[in-house]
């Protein structure tokens, strides 16, 4: 069972090696980096490569912990036994079984996501460190305790909002996923875009870093946005002069609304642009 | 088993635990090295280090273990070249630079320092070839030669020199440490302010009990929104120069600010608000941002907190170009003046005692552009500032 990237995700030898021992280790793996550089989509590859089915669960600012374990409604059995409801005398039937315990309950072993998990409370990773331990907890309601049948392979994103407590990091494994460099990315685009022409991606690779090299920018352009413009590029069939087109009169790239997606970025973009036109005017 | 290769780590304060070191030995012993080195490293890499800031000491330990290669013990540190020659353009005269054309050159200058520090083995000090401490050579520090490049010298040698031909090694203010600003944090907590927002999620009982008493006892739940700490904070951090001595207790104060609010955004500045900051002081020469732009972004219910020292040449606050790294067009006052007319809420808080205050004239100008809103560095001023910024 070894993850060696597929035909639509480049996995580099790090991000390989890390993955791998996740799997054998049977330990989460916490993966950082960039936004758009491929946290997730790395979770839906791997369940993909090895054949087995993901669980999402996705995190956000109200969720707590228990939410991934179990929920117990209350509120509706007490609803029930004032209409005189038969459900009421069994406790089960109000319990809403979590992501944690869908992963544990499988039948076979699964991959589980957690993405995001920096979006939480402070306190939400340490609510899950004997969880993701042991891969067991208890149901205080029914007094029972719920045992992983097979431990699932568990993959967790972070966007690096919120540090993350230390006796949870020492329980995963680490991989912060690097900005792809050229030879990396130009793989990464003829995986997605197999029938570009070469010199398109070589004129849009460079446009592309030149941008990324725009200080002040708010949210550089990601591989995401990458593949993004340059599906757009294709549909629109732009021919490659016409980004080569810099020293023209021609100041910002065409379709840039798929690279630049803030207000100020692109407005910080054309006042460059046009400050370093009139430079080459002089 | 590489036990020495974990001390080191140790050494190196990387944060490693046995815990982490067990799980690599596991690792191995699953044979998922593969008995590569790469792998390994990889391997050792993803069991161990937690955080990409860790990355760069790893490294560097992980080389010195398995390849012998000998650590730098003398500090000596790399110059960024182009810097020196864009000061050196902007500042010297021209009988200066003509001094630096007759030892061949910015080109030349750094390749022979480059030379010499491989020629040269140990610590050297006075002489006037070798790279070494008070020498007359154009290399080292503490030195007189109008080309000296100064070399591994960690502190300003004067306070209050109004050109300051030094290269400083910044510091990135680090937000891991934690000892200490445990009386910060609570501090800074009197700038919660709690307000609730957000989606109706916790129950509110009081409520409930009436509402249920009005429906005839009939269960009738009453949810509300939790309470969210809604204070929004502007972080301006003075670094460098005469701000060396309190680096540390600048790093506790961040560190905390982290833990405690949820919306701070921090920017970096060199003894006085010019035109331009920046939030990551390892780049500063290339990701600057505007401070017009800084001022257009965040709105004027943000608190404002300087922290520095506000010790320097008064030319630096009063006159236009008085800055002693780059020709500022307006006078630092201009732009202290905007931010604290923009942002009602602006407070300065000096790591220098306060008894200190009165001995030095920057102080008390920019004392009184803050409005006397300066406050010493100590859990009592950080009351007295938080207090003053929660009202």
């Amino acid at each position: 069972m070894r993850f060696q990237g597929t035909d639509s995700y480049v996995a580099t030898d790090d991000l390989m090696v890390a993955v791998n021992a996740a799997i054998t280790l049977q330990r989460p793996l916490l993966v950082k980096g960039e936004p758009g550089t491929g946290k997730t989509m790395l979770a839906f590859e791997i369940a993909r490569a090895l054949g087995k089915p993901l669980l999402q669960w996705h995190i956000k600012s109200t969720t707590k912990a228990q939410q991934g374990l179990y929920e117990y409604d209350a509120v509706s059995r007490l609803r029930d036994s004032q209409l005189g409801d038969e459900r009421v005398k069994d406790i089960r039937n109000y319990i809403a079984r979590g992501k944690l315990w869908e992963a544990f309950g499988a039948d076979g072993s699964v991959v589980l996501l957690i993405d995001e998990v920096d979006k939480a409370d402070i306190e939400f990773p340490n609510d899950l460190l004997l969880e993701l331990d042991r891969m067991e907890f208890h149901v205080y309601e029914t007094q029972e305790t719920v045992k992983a049948k097979h431990r699932p392979i568990v993959i967790i994103t972070s966007n690096n909002e919120k540090e993350l407590p230390d006796a949870f990091l020492r329980r995963c494994f680490f991989h912060y996923i690097r900005f792809p460099d050229r030879d990396t990315m130009q793989r990464i685009v003829a995986v997605h875009h197999p029938d570009i022409q070469k010199t398109l991606v070589r004129e849009a690779l460079n446009v592309f870093y030149e941008l990324r090299e725009v200080p002040g920018l708010k949210k550089k352009p990601s591989t995401s946005e990458l593949l993004d413009w340059i599906k757009l590029l294709m549909a629109e069939d732009i021919p490659p002069e016409a980004l080569r087109a810099k020293d023209q009169k021609v100041v910002i790239p065409p379709l840039a609304g798929a690279l630049l997606k803030n207000e100020q970025d692109v407005h910080l973009f054309e006042r460059l642009a046009f400050l370093a036109k009139r430079e080459r005017g002089n | 088993m590489f036990v020495n290769f974990f001390l080191e780590l140790k050494k190196a304060k990387v944060p490693v635990t046995l815990r982490e070191y067990l799980t690599l030995l596991e690792a191995m012993k699953q044979g998922m090295a593969e008995y590569e080195v790469e792998k390994f490293y990889y391997l050792s890499r993803a069991a161990l280090v937690k955080d990409e800031k860790n990355f760069d000491k790893f490294d560097r330990v992980f080389g010195q273990v398995f390849k012998g290669l000998e650590g730098s013990g003398e500090a000596v540190v790399e110059i960024p070249e182009e810097w020196l020659r864009k000061l050196a353009e902007k500042t010297l005269s021209e009988e200066e630079k003509a001094l630096i054309q007759s030892l061949g050159g910015w080109e030349k200058l750094m390749e022979t320092l480059k030379k010499r520090l491989e020629e040269q083995k140990g610590r050297h000090q006075g002489g006037n070839k070798w790279i070494g401490t008070a020498g007359t050579s154009p290399f080292g520090a503490y030195g007189y030669n109008p080309e000296g490049v100064r070399i591994g010298q960690d502190k300003s040698r004067n306070r209050r020199a109004v050109k300051v031909w030094d290269k400083r090694e910044y510091k990135n203010l680090d937000d891991d440490v934690v000892l200490g600003t445990r009386n910060i944090k609570v501090a800074l907590r009197r700038l919660r302010q709690l307000i609730r927002q957000g989606e109706a999620d916790e129950l509110d009982l009081p409520e409930t009990i009436r509402s249920t008493a009005d429906n005839a006892g009939w269960i009738d739940i009453v949810m509300r929104p939790q309470r969210r700490n809604k204070v929004k904070v502007l972080l301006f951090l003075d670094i460098g120069g005469s701000m060396d001595d309190h680096v540390r207790a600048c790093e506790e104060l961040f560190s905390a600010a982290r833990g405690e609010l949820k919306h701070l955004e921090h920017f970096y500045f060199h003894n006085c608000l010019y035109e331009k900051v920046w939030k990551d002081n390892r780049r500063r020469y290339t990701e600057t941002t505007p401070t017009w732009q800084v001022l257009h972004t965040y709105g004027h219910d943000y608190r404002v907190v300087f922290v520095g020292d506000a010790t320097m040449s008064p030319y630096e606050i009063v006159y236009p170009g008085g800055s002693v790294e780059h020709w500022n067009e307006e006078a630092g006052q201009v732009w202290l003046q905007r931010v604290t007319q923009i942002y009602q809420k602006a407070i300065w808080l000096n790591p220098v005692p306060e008894q200190h205050w009165q001995y030095t004239p920057s102080v008390q100008i920019v004392r009184q552009i803050m409005g006397e809103r300066m406050y010493p560095l100590t859990l009592e001023g950080l009351t007295g500032a938080m207090r003053e910024l929660a009202r």
